[in-house]
Parts: C-alpha cells; structure tokens; sequence
C-alpha cells in the first residue's frame, strides 16, 4: 500500500457535492452506539452507528491534535444535544455533525454525508 | 478574495493568525506566514522553562498542523528579504514571491548587543531563540560559572536559568539598581538582597569595557579598571527591533528603531500594518506580549470590518517570578505623576516591599511596586484601570483591611463587571461570570478552556480561579459532585439505584433515571459500577468501556496495544517465562518488566490480539487486567521460604489475595503488597493495601499512593492472623468501591472522607454502621463470579470479530509506524 497517508487531507464533503456513494457495510457490522472504521481510496473514515438517536456520521478517522487513527474506537455521546465523539487517547471532544472541536480552539474534522439504504450503510465521497 | 502576507512567525504573528481565524475563514482571507525559525511560533515568555524541560513542543504555540487545519500557508525556515511595495508583492532568500493585498509587519526584535570589544568571542551568547538555549545549554556543560550583562527582566531569567544549570552565576547592571524600569531604588534593593540570598552575585554601577580572553571569553573587564572571571556570558541588554525590511522598502522608522504606526498600527503605507515588538507607536516600543496581542487584535478587526477597536499605549505592567521572588510593577510605578503621593510598606527582614502611588486628591490608584509578595497586583491593577474610587485609608490595599468589619475595598466582588482579568486574551470579569453560570461550568479547567482566560502569560490564573469560587458559590452550588449532564446523580446514588433496582445495562439507567445521550464521562462511570455490582462481562456492552476495557489491552501511542498477563505475587516458572519470550517474538512486541512484578508486551496490532492471547491462555495465562480500573498487582517479597529474615510467607499470602480481588473493578485502579517482614522489600505501604507480617500475624495498612502525590498507607489493624485480614479487605475494599467519587484513588478518597482514617476503622472493624457482614456477602459475590475476560473473548467468534481495524477489509491499519531503540521497536515519535 502507498505511504503517503499523512500527506492524505481530509476535507468535508457535503451532502450537494456527492458524486459517489461508497458501499461499506451492513448495518448489522457496525457496533450499537459506536464507531468503526471504513477504509477508502487510502482515507481511513470513521463511521458512527448513533443507533440512540437512530443517527449516523462519518468523520475523518485520524485526530487532529496527535495525528492519531483512532476517532473510530471513540466513545460517542452528547454535549446539550450536539453529538459528538471523544477521542480515547486525550478526551478530546468533537462534533460529529460539524467536525468542529468542542474542547476549545484545536483543529476540527472533516465530516462526510452517510446514507442508509436495504440494510447497508454508504458513506459519500467526491470522487 | 482578500490576500494576507504576514512576515513573522513569533507570538504576536501567531496570535495575529488565530485572531483573524476567529473572525474569517479561508473562504474570506487568504493567509500566507513566513517565519524565519524553523519551528513554527513558541511561547518566549516561558523560555527559561525550556532549560528543565527541553521539548520544543510544550513551548509551542501550535503545533504545525493547526496552521494546516485552519488554512494558513505556514513558510518556516523562508526569510523575506525584499517588500516590492510598486507591485505588492515580497521575495524570499529562496526567490520566492508572493504576492499580497495586505501586508503584515511581525518581525519581532533582536537581542541588543553593545559595541563591546571581544563579543564575538566564543562563550558569548544572547538569549533569545531556542536555537540560543540550546547553544548556551551545551556550552554550559563545559562551564562552572557564567555572567549575564544586564540585570532587566529578561537578564533575571536568563541568569535564573544558567543558575539552575548548576553554574556559579553573575549579573551585571549598568545601572545603579536591578530592572531600572520597573523598580525604584528601595524595591531593587529588596530584591537584590533576596537574590543575593539564594547564591546570585550581583554587581551594580558595572561599564563593561571588554571581554577577554584566548579565543574563548575568560574574563570581563570594567571601567573601573575591575575584572570578572567567567567561562561564559549572555548578553540581555535590551531589544532592538527589526526594522530594516521596512526601512529599505521607504517605510519611515524612529531613530533608534521601529517601523513607525498610527494608532490603526498602519505604516506609511496604507497597506502595511506593524505590529508587536517591531512597531513603533508614540514614540515607544511595546516589548510585552499582551500590547502585542493587543495590536493584533486591532489588526484583525480592521481586516474582518469587526470591530474598530485602535491601539492607544498598553498597560506595560509586570508580574513575574523571578528565581522564587515575585516581583509586579504596574502604571506609575516610580511616582513620576505630578502631585502624586506614595504609600510604602518595606520589610526588610522578610525581603517584602511594596508601594502604591495614588493621585493628589487620594482618590485614584495610579500605580505601584511589589516585591517579595504579589498577591495584590491582581486587585491592585483592577482598582487602577477601572479608576475604582480608594477606600479612606489606602494603606488597607497594601496592608490588608484591618478594621474587624472588613470592607477594605480590595476584593473579588467589588471588582465591576467591566474590568479586564486576563490582558492578554481580553476577558472581562463579566465575560467569566457568564460562562460560569450559562455553560454550567464546574471546574476551573473548563473556565480557562471556554474563555481562555489565564491561558497567556498565566499571570491573572489566581484571579480567574477566585472568580470562579466566588461565583459558584453565589450560585449556592457545590457539594453534590453529580456525574454529568446526562446522570444528575452522584456515584453513590447511582450504586445504590443500579443495584436496588436491578439495572443491568448502561442504556437502561439511561433510559429511566437520566436524559440526552450519553457521554464519555458517564459511560465509563456507569460501566464500572454495573462491573462492580453484576460482575458481568465488559466486552458486552463494549461501546461504553473506555477504548482499554473495550479491547481488553492498553492503548498506546500509534493505535497499537499492550499486553500483560497475570502473573500472581509475581511468581512465575520457566515454561511461562518461555512462553512470553516466544510470543513477544512472535508478534514482534517491545518487553519490559513492569513495576507491579509482571511483563508488559507492547505494540500488538488491533487484529492480534485474540490471537496473542489464545497462545496464552493456552499454557494458562489469564488476563492481568492492566487496561481496567480494576485490581492491577498485588507485589510480594520472597518471603520466609527463601529469606533468612523472613517471618511468614508473603508470596504465597500475595498470590492468595491477588487471585482472590483478580478482575475487581472499582472506582480507580487498586494496587496491592506483602512484605515477609518489617523491611518491606515489596514496597507494601506504597498501595492501596499493604500488608507486613508481624511476629504474630499481618499488619493492615490501606490508603497508600504513589503516582502524583505521594502518601503513606495507614495501619488499618494490626497483628491480624491471615483470615481476618482478608475480612477487613473484603470491608474495606466494598466499602470504598460504593462510596468513592469516580477515578478517585484510595487514597484521595480517605483524604476527602469525613472523620478520615478514625471513621473506616470504626466502619471496618468496630463494624459501627453493621454493614460489615453484606459488605463481605458483596465481595464474595464478585470473587465468585469472576471469569477471565479473555478466555470468554477467544472461545466467542462474535467477541473475536470485534478485534480489527477495519470493517470493509481485513487489513490492519497500514499508519501504523515503528522506530527502534536498544534493539526493540518503538512507536513513531507523534
């Protein structure tokens, strides 16, 4: 496989910029209230199965603030009805609707749009 | 869209970034910064901290990827040498150009350094860049003593730093006092004894003529026809700011430097800002940081047209520790205003000084002195900018209100809700109070994170945090810690919910008793206490399990885990010794010896896991239970089997109670010990529960506590034959596992109990509350239902399923990197 991940950036893909929708899995591979990890094109993307809020988000999978690839193994939950996910290594908190940091000023996610269609979840992409 | 070139990547540049970020994205700005250091900006205030703690990173402002995430075009290393002003553009010393619709000017300072003859020797150093403190840090290996030439603010630091370097250290005035600007005679003198005190030699009145010396500095030589020998010197005479881009492109600069501005921090030309250290404003060279993060800011609202905030002239006022002596020197501090009058207080015999200077009619603060304590600049500086009206005896704000009424005008709820607390981010005293009570904060951590207030120079963090405490407790809050928005209730209350009302999932007492969804605090929280009460496997409700008890190993950098079987008191044979040693192979994992007597293998990948173990459990390994809050070790001396001292057998007592608490989980990991005899080779007083064997019996000690703080167990009963002492175990163990706050230790939580040590004695053995006998029935509850968590994951395909990186492919995460050390891998440094 190619090296150049860390040079890999990510960027927010929104709903009206889709142009491919990429079949991961079935919904019943993802864990309840959680996350898992979608590998495509090189970008590691972390899928969240909010099965309490009946939600899904995807997210880039490295955290911003030690380049790690863990968002995925993240515990998600709440902050005044914003979802969000906590990174495991430092806590650090992000929203999984925006991407945005919710600890303070670090750097936030890129986000892409999940749709869910005969039981398999598809994650959209640009290309 | 708008294009920005900023020129300067220190702290004002930087700050400068941030500032404009806040207001406008890349979609509206384009910004492209050029920084001539090769590491992106740092913190210079903290410099001298770098010389305990030499990682360039803690000094970092950001780290690199955050100019990358907020679309900054950082350029580090790149120096800007030409400004075409005809054509708006710069050309860097690697022919680069670039073009720009604004450009800012932060290029900084550079040390003063005096025509002295022989400066360029070698020894002689400024301090101003990392680069500088790593060169005076290796020329000071070679070094006994050293001078610092100029005895200002920086010199002290610079002077404190090569102290703490263990060299015999000099500072040198040309001055006849310490830090001319901010001192008067009678405070320098203060603080020159004080210095003086701790080892620092101080020599005043000193022109230094040359440096001497055969190549390398060995001496200095005085006007005064007197000599100084030294092996080393580092100049701190001053700043001189770093004006020639500008001059050379026509921009008019002072006479002894700096590009001049406006009050809008403009230049000649309407399209080039100066800002921080290299702006001349008034005459006047502003070389603190909060007038910098001030320029910044009204550079940043002009550019966004939010704000039409100018620069009038900061405050140049100073609060620092000076090698343990604070020293604050605020507004008028030398008495300079006409009419004015002063109020001294000196103690000569504890090093104290202090001195205000109020206006003619006594009804104004205008500034004053501190040294050797300054625990009222904060107030002080608060009366003054806010012209609060002085109480009729002004002495009170020095002295300290000493009427029985109080009142004396100098406290936290006096202060208006205007007033600035933290200069350099600019947030006021209303600005905090209003986090505090809109955002529910409920620590002082999260005050600084929501407003970052005291996240600059850190000099108003004492008053942020009595802001804090005053307004909660306006609020009548406190007491009951509830564990977070979505569970009002404390951990107590919810041990005694979950078990009364028999709540076996995390969901279901989510569902009944609290409201939203959930988060990373109350999931762990919640998942501990229904491990602690059920006792059911973790790994069925993995996804609230922090990410070590949903993998069952612990995580480390890079995303790989460790694994650490039970080795029980720390006895173990060959063959699982051979074991190990072939399975570390195998994987390919990094070994280490762990502190609690047992063998750490590092860097398993996500998807090994299920497999390193099944080869364990194999030849019969359990898990040690590493990754949870649960019992980690119980550590052993040899004992009397082997020990000529040795009074009972402490191994096989240790591997009776390891196995015994193996897998309980509770409020925050437990650590035990048994020592053979009073020696205590195992370090028992140390843990959770240590227990020494006497002539007759076993000592119990509990409360014990390495880690941050550490704290001695304390004997819980003495001379107890091997039943009872684990009776009162079982007691106090249970006991503490259903009162404690979460993550507390057991030590923070004897700390924060009532009646402390005294109260768990009467509960534990005198059995005060008649809860000892359920307390043991709960115990054996857990010890009987213990099951290894691994050995239940490695039969179950579903469980095993759950172990990899990926869900749309099998393989492991392909980022994952490793370096090599002492001949093991090792994570990529991140």
């Amino acid at each position: 496989m190619d090296v150049s991940e860390e040079i890999i950036q990510y960027e927010t893909v929104a709903l009206e910029e889709v142009k491919v929708w990429h079949k991961v899995a079935k919904i019943g591979d993802f864990p309840v209230n959680g996350g898992a990890c979608v590998l495509y094109k090189g970008m590691q993307i972390a899928v969240f199965n909010f099965s309490r809020r009946q939600e899904w988000y995807a997210t880039q999978n490295v955290c911003p603030h030690k380049q790690q690839m863990i968002l995925s193994r993240g515990m998600i939950g709440t902050q005044q009805n914003e979802p969000k996910v906590a990174c495991p290594y430092h806590k650090k908190t992000f929203s999984l609707k925006s991407g945005e940091n919710l600890n303070g000023n670090e750097c936030s996610l890129a986000t892409y749009p999940v749709k869910v269609e005969e039981g398999c979840v598809y994650v959209g992409f640009k290309g | 869209m708008e294009k920005v070139v900023v020129i300067g990547n220190g702290m004002v540049g930087y700050k400068f970034c941030e500032k404009i970020r806040l207001k406008a994205g890349a979609d509206k700005i384009q910004l492209v910064v050029f920084g001539e250091e090769p590491v992106p900006a740092y913190d210079r205030v903290h410099l001298s901290e770098y010389f305990t703690d030499p990682s360039a990173e803690r000094l970092s402002m950001a780290p690199a990827n955050w100019y990358r995430e907020n679309h900054i075009d950082l350029r580090t290393g790149e120096l800007v040498v030409t400004i075409d002003r005809n054509q708006k553009k710069v050309i860097t010393h690697l022919g680069h150009e670039e073009h720009y619709d604004t450009l800012i000017l932060a290029t900084g300072s550079s040390p003063l350094v005096p025509p002295i003859d022989g400066v360029n020797k070698v020894g002689v150093f400024v301090y101003r860049t990392l680069e500088d403190l790593n060169n005076i840090m290796a020329y000071g290996t070679k070094a006994k003593s050293a001078a610092v030439l100029g005895g200002g603010l920086l010199g002290l630091e610079a002077a404190k730093a090569l102290m703490d370097m263990g060299l015999k250290t000099h500072v040198i005035e040309f001055a006849s006092r310490l830090m001319p600007r901010q001192l008067d005679d009678t405070g320098a003198e203060i603080l020159k004894n004080q210095l003086e005190d701790i080892g620092l030699s101080i020599h005043l009145n000193k022109n230094t003529t040359a440096l001497l010396g055969e190549g390398a500095l060995d001496c200095l030589s005085f006007s005064d026809n007197t000599h100084l020998s030294t092996d080393m010197l580092v100049i701190s005479c001053g700043i001189v700011p770093r004006d020639e881009l500008a001059s050379s492109c026509g921009l008019s600069t002072g006479p002894r430097g700096g590009v001049i501005v406006n009050e809008k921090l403009k230049t000649d030309d309407p399209n080039i800002y100066a800002i921080g250290e290299a702006a001349l404003f008034n005459n006047m060279i502003y070389g603190l940081v909060a007038p910098g993060y001030d320029m910044a800011e009204s550079v940043a609202q002009q550019l966004t047209a939010s704000g039409d905030k100018v620069f009038d002239g900061s405050d140049m006022s100073t609060k620092l520790k000076l090698i343990g002596i604070e020293v604050g020197s605020f507004g008028d501090a030398m008495g300079d205003t006409e009419g004015c009058k002063t109020v001294v207080y000196k103690n000569e015999s504890t090093g104290i000084y202090k001195k205000i200077t109020i206006s003619g009619d006594k009804k104004q603060l205008l500034g004053g002195i501190l040294v050797g304590d300054t625990s009222e600049y904060n107030m002080l500086w608060q009366i003054m900018n806010n012209s609060t009206v002085l109480p009729p005896d002004p002495e009170d704000l020095i002295l300290g209100d000493r009427s029985a009424e109080g009142g004396g005008g100098g406290s936290i709820t006096t202060l208006p809700d205007t007033a600035q607390v933290c200069s350099c981010e600019d947030v006021t005293k209303a600005d905090i109070v209003k986090a505090i009570r809109e955002e529910r904060i409920e620590d002082l951590k999260a005050v600084k994170t929501c407003t970052k207030a005291g996240t600059g120079c850190g000099a108003c963090g004492p008053m942020v945090a009595d802001i804090f405490h005053d307004t909660v407790a306006a609020m009548g809050k406190r007491v009951r810690k509830v564990i977070c928005e979505h569970l009002d209730y404390t951990r107590q209350e919810l041990y005694d919910l979950i078990r009364i009302k028999e709540i076996k999932t995390y969901d279901h007492l989510l569902d009944s008793y609290g409201k939203g969804d959930g988060c990373e605090v109350c999931k762990p929280a919640v998942a501990s206490l229904l491990a602690s009460i059920w006792n059911d496997l973790i790994v069925n409700q993995d996804t609230i399990q922090d990410t070590n008890d949903r993998f069952l190993a612990n995580i480390q950098k890079g995303g790989s885990y460790s694994v650490v079987p039970r080795v029980p008191g720390g006895e173990i044979t060959p063959e699982k010794l051979i074991v190990l040693g072939q399975v570390a192979k195998k994987y390919n994992l990094y070994s280490k010896i762990t502190g609690g007597q047992r063998i750490d293998l590092f860097g398993a990948r996500l998807e090994d896991l299920p497999s390193i173990w099944e080869e364990l459990i194999a030849v019969g390994f359990e898990s040690g239970h590493a990754y949870g809050k649960s019992l980690r070790t119980v550590k052993s001396c040899v004992g009397s089997a082997w020990c000529r001292f040795g009074l009972h057998d402490s191994v096989s007592f240790a591997i009776e109670v390891e196995n015994r608490y193996r897998g309980l989980r509770a409020p925050h990991k437990l650590k035990g010990g048994v020592s053979g005899c009073r020696r205590e080779c195992a370090e028992a007083q140390s843990k959770d529960f240590g227990i020494i064997a006497t002539e007759v019996g076993w000592n119990l000690y509990i409360c014990g506590n390495g880690g941050a703080n550490p704290q001695h167990a304390q004997l819980l009963a003495g001379d107890l034959d091997s039943e009872t002492c684990v009776k009162y175990l079982d007691r106090f163990l249970m006991f503490y596992i259903k009162t404690a706050e979460p993550l507390n230790r057991t030590a923070t939580w004897l700390n924060k109990l009532e009646g402390g040590l005294d109260y768990v004695k009467d509960v534990i053995v005198n059995d005060c509350l008649r809860i000892g006998a359920e307390l043991e029935k709960e115990m054996q509850y857990l010890v009987d239902t213990y099951s290894c968590e691994w050995a239940e994951v490695v039969k179950n395909d579903a469980l095993k399923a759950k172990f990899s990186h990926f869900i749309n492919t099998d393989a492991g995460d392909p980022t994952q990197k490793f370096d090599s050390i002492r001949g093991q891998k090792v994570p990529a440094a991140w």
